[in-house]
């Protein structure tokens, strides 16, 4: 990767701004100019492992990598400027290698008053929930869909907010030329009427509108795309629009949130080149009051998928954001099957009901008394073929028929799960979890038709202990047990912590039941770390099973390793 | 080029150090529009808390160790509130995915925190962190004077002393 001259320029602008001031700042000229910032390392020392098939050969020669970036961000007043540096030396694996390079993919200057708000540069935004337009960055994953261009936010009168995004997106360390990918353009409203009308801003009804446009260039009216050995000469539509609106009412105790989209027909890599029109909504209902929060949700999705590049299959240039509805879990184990939206079409139901036993209560007991129980499933939508000569979903053709919230008979996902927590005394606490999950693997993964279906029962103790005011023992014992896939699990943990500094922790997770008994593998490992303030050194030894890590609706894929990992986070 | 790139590097590391020796503390809370548990929009330069210290601390429904440090903090909340006048902002970092979860569980949880939503993450970028849970603690002038990341049982203790020390007028470095 190298820069080009013009971003050389920029960056070198920018980091003037970083760095002068700064030194300014000790003077006390520039009263009221701020420097911060934000830094993350992680390196890893790869060992070969022949139980787990990793040889030198799969790391590809290269045992030693390290992915790490540091941002910095200058202020002065209403102006803000900053910039992140990135290097991938090489990129960990799991990781794209087309993340691997060193350079300064993110860049802005911004400019704010009450009236207005103006960035040139990279931008994160989010139109409502995301459905239509979202970028953002999520370092775990290796994620990151900004918007190189233009942001100007206005707000003309109480309680509106206008804004405007024009730019194109990050695609790795690929410049942008030539309409080498999609120009995105877009237009976002939000109307709080209890801010714009006087007479509301004590109502106990609280009203928020909103709608969004947006619409995507990507230049070429025809394409040619090859299926089943022939190659076909397809029309383009060179602009993709996807537009809708939402609202959130809110009475006391009460809110509900609702979101519709309509994308136009958009031919893509994900959707197989059909031409049928996509549409998603999204609806939460919810209700709490102190000590029992109930929340339902439902989400329809059929052919969404929307990129600025219509011919990537990955997770790069998303310009919307199609979150999945199912609890998000966080244990080793009840993490081994997450569930990831999937565009093409699905339609689910979520509910959660969390209540809370105070202290002194005949439920509550001395201590209290928390309970979190949560369902939630996940089907695919009803497609039924045009005619008798077309298949459902056929390459060049409107796709499939289907109707609004049409229930499919395929069952991606199901999740049961009820948490409860509780302390004992006034040093001990409980966290006791149980789980059943069925994971339809081959939608999810996108096999074809390989591994079927796993259900699995999972239980998972969390035990706390602290054994004086800053120094605090914690055990996880979890267990998975299934009979499809790799069977059963079992795993324990752990951690001993001394505030505020240090950490160690020892853990294994075992794959007892595996129907093959030389992959009945120990996955251990054992870490260390020291924290001050917001500086964060770990380091770890030792095995990290294949899986997959999600965060919010993007998965990443995340081969089997063993190795030594340093971590170091720190801002300022 | 490669040269150039390096010297940016160095640059950036050494403005870092420099940033780090001088600058450790924010003089004033950015300013970001984010929402508050009722959807309304929600200034982030209108935290405040009559002169008294405050409390920030960067969670999501889905972080563990967050979750530990609020629920901690709940159990005594009260008791801080009634001797140092202390006022905690619970800002969720929770995306459109979990982001309607927040409100059922702060109330079922029974927790007392102010809660803010920040959807995008528009906050804490401005606020710099990184991993969660982040802590920050705002002197009565609303200027940051500490931070913590990560939490451990016992931190909670740390960090009401330092509140403690606010509230007599001493200097936390």
């Amino acid at each position: 990767m190298t820069l080009k001259k013009g971003t050389l320029l920029v960056v070198g602008f920018l980091w003037s701004l970083c760095i002068i001031p700064g030194a300014i700042h000790a003077q006390d000229i520039l009263k009221g100019s701020e420097v911060h910032g934000s830094t993350q390392l992680d390196a890893v020392y790869y060992l070969q492992d022949n139980k787990m098939g990793i040889t030198d050969s799969t790391l590809d020669g290269k045992l030693m990598r390290m992915n790490g970036f540091t941002e910095v961000n200058y202020s002065l007043g209403n102006f803000t400027a900053g910039l992140r540096f990135e290097a991938y030396l090489p990129a960990l694996t799991g990781y794209d290698v087309q993340n691997n390079g060193v350079g300064v993919p993110y860049f802005y200057a911004n400019y704010k008053n009450d009236f207005i708000d103006i960035t040139a540069g990279n931008f994160y935004e989010q139109f409502g929930n995301g459905m239509m337009l979202r970028t953002y960055q999520e370092w775990t994953l290796g994620y990151d869909n900004s918007i190189r261009g233009l942001r100007v936010k206005v707000m003309p009168y109480k309680g509106i907010t206008l804004k405007g995004v024009y730019g194109v997106q990050r695609y790795y360390w690929e410049p942008y030329k030539d309409y080498n990918r999609g120009i995105v353009k877009g237009f976002d409203a939000d109307f709080y009427l209890n801010d714009m009308f006087t007479s509301l801003s004590d109502a106990k009804v609280k009203l928020t509108l909103g709608g969004s446009f947006v619409s995507d260039y990507q230049q070429g009216k025809t394409k040619e795309i090859a299926d089943n050995g022939k190659i076909y000469l397809l029309k383009m539509p060179e602009n993709v629009s996807n537009y809708g609106g939402r609202f959130n009412l809110n009475i006391g105790g009460f809110n509900w949130f609702t979101e519709y989209a309509h994308k136009i027909n958009d031919p893509n890599a994900l959707n197989n080149y059909i031409y049928k029109d996509g549409n998603g909504l999204f609806t939460n209902f919810s209700y709490s009051k102190k000590g029992l929060g109930i929340s339902l949700m439902s989400k329809w999705i059929d052919n969404m998928s929307y990129k600025s590049d219509r011919t990537i299959a990955n997770n790069m240039v998303n310009i919307n954001y199609l979150p999945s509805i199912t609890k998000e879990h966080t244990y080793a184990l009840a993490s081994m099957y997450p569930y990831a939206t999937q565009p093409d079409g699905e339609v689910g139901i979520s509910g959660t009901v969390t209540i809370h036993f105070p202290k002194n209560s005949t439920l509550g007991g001395k201590t209290g008394l928390s309970i979190a129980a949560n369902f939630s499933q996940v089907n695919g939508i009803n497609k039924t073929a045009l005619n008798d000569t077309t298949m459902v979903n056929q390459l060049g053709t409107l796709g499939y028929n289907t109707s609004f919230y049409s229930v499919g008979s395929e069952v991606y996902y199901q999740d049961a799960n009820i948490e409860v927590t509780k302390k004992f005394g006034k040093n001990w606490k409980g966290i006791f979890t149980y789980l059943y999950q069925t994971y339809n693997k081959d939608i999810i993964e996108g096999h074809a038709n390989d591994y079927g279906t796993i259900y699995s029962q999972i239980g998972i103790a969390d035990i706390s202990w602290n054994i004086t005011k800053k120094n605090n023992l914690r055990f996880e014992f979890q267990g998975l047990w299934t009979k499809q896939d790799k069977g059963n699990w079992a795993a324990a943990l752990v951690e001993y912590t001394v505030a505020p500094a240090w950490f160690l922790s020892v853990q294994d997770q075992w794959n007892y039941g595996n129907s093959d008994s030389g992959q009945q593998l120990h996955y251990y490992l054992l870490s260390a770390g020291y924290t001050n303030h917001t500086t964060r050194v770990a380091l770890s030894w030792g095995r990290q099973r294949e899986g997959i890590i999600c965060v919010g609706g993007v998965c990443r894929y995340v081969p089997a390793a063993n190795g030594v990992t340093l971590t170091v986070t720190s801002s300022f | 080029m490669r040269k150039i790139q390096w010297l940016l590097v160095l640059s950036l590391l050494s403005s870092v150090t420099f940033a780090q020796t001088n600058i450790f503390k924010y003089k004033k809370l950015p300013d970001v529009t984010i929402k508050d548990i009722k959807g309304l929009a929600f200034k982030s330069s209108d935290i405040s808390n009559d002169g008294k210290p405050i409390i920030i601390s960067f969670w999501a429904t889905w972080c563990k160790p967050c979750i530990r440090e609020l629920t901690t903090m709940a159990d005594v909340y009260d008791e801080w509130v009634k001797e140092t006048g202390v006022k905690l902002y619970a800002v969720s970092v929770d995306d459109a995915r979990s982001a309607n979860l927040v409100a059922p569980l702060v109330n079922g949880k029974g927790w007392d925190y102010t809660v803010l939503l920040d959807p995008n993450s528009d906050f804490k970028r401005a606020m710099n962190v990184g991993p969660i849970p982040h802590t920050f603690l705002l002197n009565g002038n609303g200027e940051v004077v500490w931070q913590h990341t990560s939490f451990a049982e016992g931190d909670e203790l740390e960090l009401i002393e330092l509140v403690r020390k606010l509230n007599k007028g001493e200097e936390i470095k």
